[in-house]
């Protein structure tokens, strides 16, 4: 009986999500790095199955937010929570795909080795791997379209090719909460392109919430939901247009920015130039 | 060319024989104990591009090996105590040591030059240190043979019981922590397991020459197979045929058997060089 009145109330997979309640919540949340405060009483709420795209300048605390929803760093005041709950470590609910990654590109392990070896990896033991894991490793695989990588090594692989084995690390144990931190970093556009479109058909197929941090927004005009822009320890959160403005940008950079539209193009410029793009790489 | 009266020559002894020896059994029996332990541990310290690691703690050891022949306890258990505590130092401070080193340099240093004073305060022989430096296989009495045997099952038990957090903290460390493992207590604990392994090789081919055991292998393997399991499997393999393959071709030879080891050692590394790779194909797609 309570099975059906479960099913009676989940008709589909989308339908499924929590309907009310959010998939990120942040209530006034301060968060120091290096004894500096990165975000300073930051509020922003974030419905499952949004597209988020994250922005902001350099150590403006993307990545910072991102371990802070992960549970490895803890916020100073205020409160996090990830659909409903404080993260905590070992956060199976998000997955992940972390920023520094050079080391990975010299492993001489085959893809599909590299991927198992987070299936369950914080377990103690023998990384033996059960028929569900290998099922799980194989579907996180062809969800990325990386059966022909499978077999490769990360040394002979290419960076929009790691980026894929990356995601697919990511996707193991079916998160709800995708968390990307800058994964078009050093991609050329055509591989950029690649990535969202991946990112976006299993965000949409799957209806998972993800944040993506980026330092353009161009790429990411047709896909993202919403836009969560950081700077100056402050936080902007709502559609682009609401978002992407003379006012909301100079607040956050705080400085005269104007926001200019070049066809589907979007530049910020400050007084001395573009204030976004490939001048920035290493990012907190 | 065999009828040649060189000195080895003389000495040489037809291979058939080689077990009639009580000391030639008790060196297959101690070489192989110590050979997969090298092989599966080094394998680990390979992935993880930790060798130097393991080099270094090989040169502590040698401060404990001389210091422990000094106050009249078995070389190894000096060894073993040395290259412990600088292990768990080493896993303690972590990235602290990162571009230090000069620091660490010196500190090695010191160690060789604290196991050149022990030498000379112990005064009786020079074989002893020959053999601490060097390896003494042969030499392995039936005390230290179930002395390795003991370290050995423990250290192959600690692996197995760390391998899947260690590999997951090894391939994607960042992934790793965000799912809770820690990844100082998975450092700590492998270079514990190093610090054992250390002291198991150095009894067979000495504080000196352990690389060779524990990384020719395990280098050699992963060149050869990007398989994770088939490339433990094939670096304990290669570590077992070296230093059974260095012991025959020692007593056969009478020349020294760390000499033959490591030449093999040596040999195995370069042969996985000859095998192709499709690292040009894949090289030319890099974008």
């Amino acid at each position: 009986m309570d099975a059906l009145a479960a099913r009676c109330a989940r008709p589909g997979p989308r339908a499924s999500l929590p309907l009310k309640g959010y998939a990120v919540e942040l209530g006034r949340v301060t968060i120091a790095r290096g004894g500096r405060i990165v975000l300073d009483e930051v509020s922003a709420a974030i419905r499952p199955g949004e597209f988020i795209g994250v922005f902001g300048p350099n150590g403006s605390g993307k990545s910072t937010l991102l371990r802070a929803l992960l549970g490895l760093l803890q916020p100073l005041a205020g409160a996090i929570r990830v659909f409903g709950a404080t993260p905590g470590r070992g956060n199976r609910a998000a997955g992940y795909l972390p920023q520094q990654r050079a080391a990975v590109a010299d492993l001489p392990v085959r893809g599909r080795d590299f991927v198992a070896s987070a299936w369950q990896g914080e377990r103690w033991g023998l990384p033996l791997i059960s028929r569900r894991g290998r099922q799980q490793v194989e579907r996180a695989i062809e969800r990325v379209e990386a059966q022909a990588l499978a077999n490769r090594r990360l040394s002979q692989l290419s960076g929009g090719e790691l980026q894929r084995l990356l995601l697919a690390q990511a996707l193991l144990g079916e998160p709800k909460l995708l968390l990307l931190d800058e994964p078009l970093i050093s991609l050329d556009p055509h591989f950029q392109e690649a990535v969202i479109a991946m990112v976006r058909r299993i965000q949409q197929s799957e209806a998972i919430t993800v944040l993506f941090t980026a330092h353009d927004l161009n790429p990411l005009l047709g896909v993202m939901d919403r836009v969560l822009y950081l700077g100056n320890g402050r936080a902007a959160l709502g559609t682009v247009d609401e978002v992407i403005t003379d006012r909301v940008l100079s607040r956050l950079y705080d400085m005269p920015i104007e926001v200019l539209r070049i066809k589907d193009r979007i530049v910020v410029v400050a007084g001395h130039g573009p204030v976004e793009g490939e001048a920035h790489r290493h990012d907190v | 060319m065999s009828s040649s009266p060189g000195t080895a020559q003389s000495k040489a002894k037809p291979i058939a024989t080689m077990f009639e020896y009580d000391f030639m059994r008790t060196a297959f029996m101690a070489g192989g104990v110590v050979a997969v332990v090298a092989g599966a541990v080094g394998f680990f310290l390979v992935l993880r591009n930790l060798t130097f690691a393991g080099h270094a703690l090989s040169h502590v050891g040698f401060a404990g090996a001389t210091g422990s022949v000094l106050i009249g306890i078995g070389a190894l258990w000096g060894l073993l105590a040395f290259t412990m505590a600088a292990a768990l130092a080493m896993g303690l401070l972590g990235d602290r040591l990162r571009n230090r080193d000069v620091a660490v340099g010196i500190i090695l240093s010191l160690a060789l030059g604290l196991g050149v004073l022990f030498l000379y305060l112990y005064t009786t022989s020079a074989t002893e240190a020959t053999a601490i430096l060097f390896g003494n296989l042969l030499g392995v009495s039936l005390a230290t043979l179930w002395s390795l045997l003991g370290l050995s099952v423990a250290t192959v038990l600690a692996l197995a019981m760390i391998s899947r957090p260690l590999l997951f903290a090894t391939l994607a460390p960042e992934l790793a922590e965000a799912k809770g493992v820690s990844l100082r207590l998975v450092s700590v604990l492998f270079l514990a397991i190093v610090a054992v392994a250390v002291a198991e090789a150095a009894q067979v081919v000495g504080v000196l020459l352990v690389f060779a055991l524990m990384v020719g292998p395990a280098a050699a393997s992963q060149r050869l197979t990007a398989r994770l399991g088939s490339g433990l499997a094939l670096a304990i393999t290669l570590a077992l045929s070296e230093t059974w393959g260095g012991l025959a071709l020692a007593y056969v030879t009478d020349w020294p058997t760390t000499f033959w080891i490591v030449l093999l050692s040596c040999l195995a590394y370069f042969l996985s060089f000859a095998k192709p790779t499709p690292a040009i194909a894949a090289g030319s797609a890099r974008e």
